[in-house]
């Protein structure tokens, strides 16, 4: 049967034509062939059991930012091969490669929103480019978010999609973990919200650094979330591992993350949150535009 | 029957007030004072207690955190928060709301509803006394106003573990104790038959609590009690809970601190 390599989903956006073009998708959850249109309006979400699919940066903060609001920063920053990397290929190679498939030059995208009227910093990874892994010019966008969000007193919202560290940039790689969540602790003593949304997956060095020190932590249904990969555990302790280990749901119930969110739900949730954690929240009289909402309702899930 | 005993008898009927269970719980409240309650979840080390729950909260044109003991109503709500006692992660996720809620700068109301911790093995290997203890500390430092009330049971050190503040607030037929009349009488007499004189020894209503000078103030119940009719009790806990906040948000922080360092240091000095 039939089935694309990556589970991308294409979403009407700025940058329509960016995600993989296919005519006819299976589902890797319930192996059912969905129609891309009706796919997209369910805002990458199976219409028939509620796989959320990945989906990359420019969609994601299309789905969530008020339409044309989003200004993006620091486009023109990539990744640099400092150490001359080489494995099956070398690291130059591997960025050429990512660059032209995502036509992003990193794996991260940030800059100023409004959401619901509130204006944000948004900060979204790509696990298209590289796996979302955070490199030094990675960690160095995420920063220059967090800064921003605290120069600016704007709430920020990073969403994580990451496979953890990148192993190309050794060491500065690393050090982004100490250089994100040491701009964060500025954040937090400056009293600005900070909203971790996490998606699948989130693993590794993203979930031990920022990913995790959020004030609220949300995360989507069924995204496999964690720091060692399942297959790593298994092959040094030869665990059997728990049904569900490392999905959302699992880290709900272990205490680690706030809420899961159904996709459609998020705008509405984070706009909640908003509300509640600025200070002007209450006499915000907006009406969600809710394009994500409407778009959900116009793909109302039907059972074949 | 004599004086003594018509006296303890009547005590009595205030903790089976404080515990019947048409009694509004925290959720009640919850829901008729705020809107936009987001619950937040979790102790980030090791599970969710779903015997306090809390989160920020919009309450008279500002955001509150709410930190709460809830008891459940159904059986297997019941089973679900277990029974409203909380084990070491219920008290570390009341931490973790305390510290956001100095962070933003949200006063904290505590909802006071439990008959203690949870007294279990698990709950004693993940150190349910070093959990409690700490939120002590965190309360009294907390660098924003803190108005607790006791809606039903307040269950010894369980309970103080989210009820530390400037202001105590107790519901009229509400009870707050060292420890539940059952326990002291098995601890003092090892006869939990005795629950009903170790009640009235124990001096554990809202009007002995205010005679005491522990209380600050006795919030009024509906007739009978607040199972029978939840607006008028909610209308009245939300009346004093927007007056007392009121009063303290005129204090500057440090001001704040001190006075509620000086209120506990006061208590049995001599």
């Amino acid at each position: 049967m039939f089935r694309p390599k990556t589970r991308y989903v294409a979403l009407p956006s700025p940058r329509a034509g960016v995600g993989e073009e296919v005519d006819r998708l299976t589902c890797p959850k319930c192996d059912t062939s969905l129609e891309p249109a009706r796919l997209n309006a369910a805002l990458g979400v199976c219409y028939r059991c509620g796989y959320h699919f990945r989906l990359r940066a420019p969609e994601r903060i299309a789905m969530l930012v008020e339409p044309g609001s989003f200004k993006e920063e620091d486009e023109a920053i990539t990744a640099k091969d400092v150490l001359g990397f080489k494995d099956s290929q070398p690291y130059t190679k591997r960025i050429e490669q990512s660059r032209a498939s995502t036509g992003a030059n990193e794996a991260v995208t940030w800059g100023e929103a409004t959401l619901a009227g509130h204006p944000i910093v948004i900060v979204c990874l790509d696990f298209a480019f590289m796996g979302g892994s955070m490199g030094a010019a990675t960690g160095e966008k995420i920063t220059n978010g967090i800064e921003r969000a605290e120069q600016s007193r704007r709430p920020l919202l990073i969403i994580s999609a990451s496979g953890g560290a990148r192993m190309q940039e050794g060491m500065l790689s690393l050090m982004q973990m100490a250089k994100t969540a040491a701009a964060l602790g500025r954040l937090g003593a400056a009293g600005i919200p900070y909203i971790s949304l996490l998606t699948d997956p989130t693993m590794g060095g993203v979930t031990a650094s920022f990913a995790s020190l959020a004030d609220v932590i949300l995360a989507e249904p069924g995204a496999m979330i964690g720091f060692a990969g399942a297959r790593v555990i298994q092959q040094a302790t030869y665990e059997t591992l728990p049904e569900g280990f490392q999905t959302a749901e699992f880290l709900w119930q272990h205490g680690m993350i706030d809420l899961v969110v159904p996709r459609p739900e998020l705008p509405a949730v984070i706009r909640q949150l908003l509300d509640l954690y600025t200070r002007d929240g209450f006499h915000s009289d907006f009406e969600l535009k809710g394009q994500a909402r409407a778009a959900a309702q116009a793909a109302a899930p039907t059972r074949p | 029957m004599t004086e003594n005993g018509s006296l303890a008898a009547a005590t009595w009927e205030q903790v089976e007030l404080a515990r019947h269970p048409d009694r509004p719980y925290a959720l009640d409240y919850i829901h008729a004072l705020f809107s936009n309650f987001f619950e937040l979840h979790g102790d980030r080390l090791y599970g969710d207690d779903h015997a306090i729950i809390g989160g920020p909260a919009a309450f008279d044109q500002r955001t509150v955190m709410v930190i709460a003991q809830q008891k459940g109503r159904t059986t297997a709500e019941r089973a679900m928060r277990n029974f409203g006692m909380a084990n070491p992660e219920g008290y570390r996720k009341a931490l973790r709301l305390i510290r956001q809620a100095e962070r933003f700068q949200f006063p904290i109301i505590a909802f006071v509803d439990t008959s203690g911790a949870f007294p279990g093995a698990g709950a004693e290997e993940r150190g349910i006394a070093w959990a409690i203890a700490e939120n002590l500390v965190a309360l009294a430092r907390a660098r924003v106003p803190i108005v607790t009330l006791v809606l039903g049971e307040g269950g010894s050190g369980g309970a103080l573990g989210i009820g530390v503040g400037d202001r105590l607030l107790m519901m009229e037929h509400s009870i707050y104790s060292v420890a539940m009349p059952e326990a002291c009488a098995s601890i003092l007499w090892r006869d939990i038959a005795r629950k009903v004189e170790a009640a009235d020894a124990l001096k554990l209503t809202a009007a002995d609590l205010k005679r005491l000078g522990l209380a600050d103030e006795i919030v009024p119940e509906p007739a009978g009690g607040a199972q029978n009719d939840y607006g008028v009790a909610a209308d009245a806990a939300g009346a004093a809970l927007k007056r007392h906040l009121g009063e303290l948000e005129t204090l500057d922080a440090d001001r704040l601190v001190e006075q509620r360092y000086q209120r506990y240091r006061s208590i049995g000095a001599s």
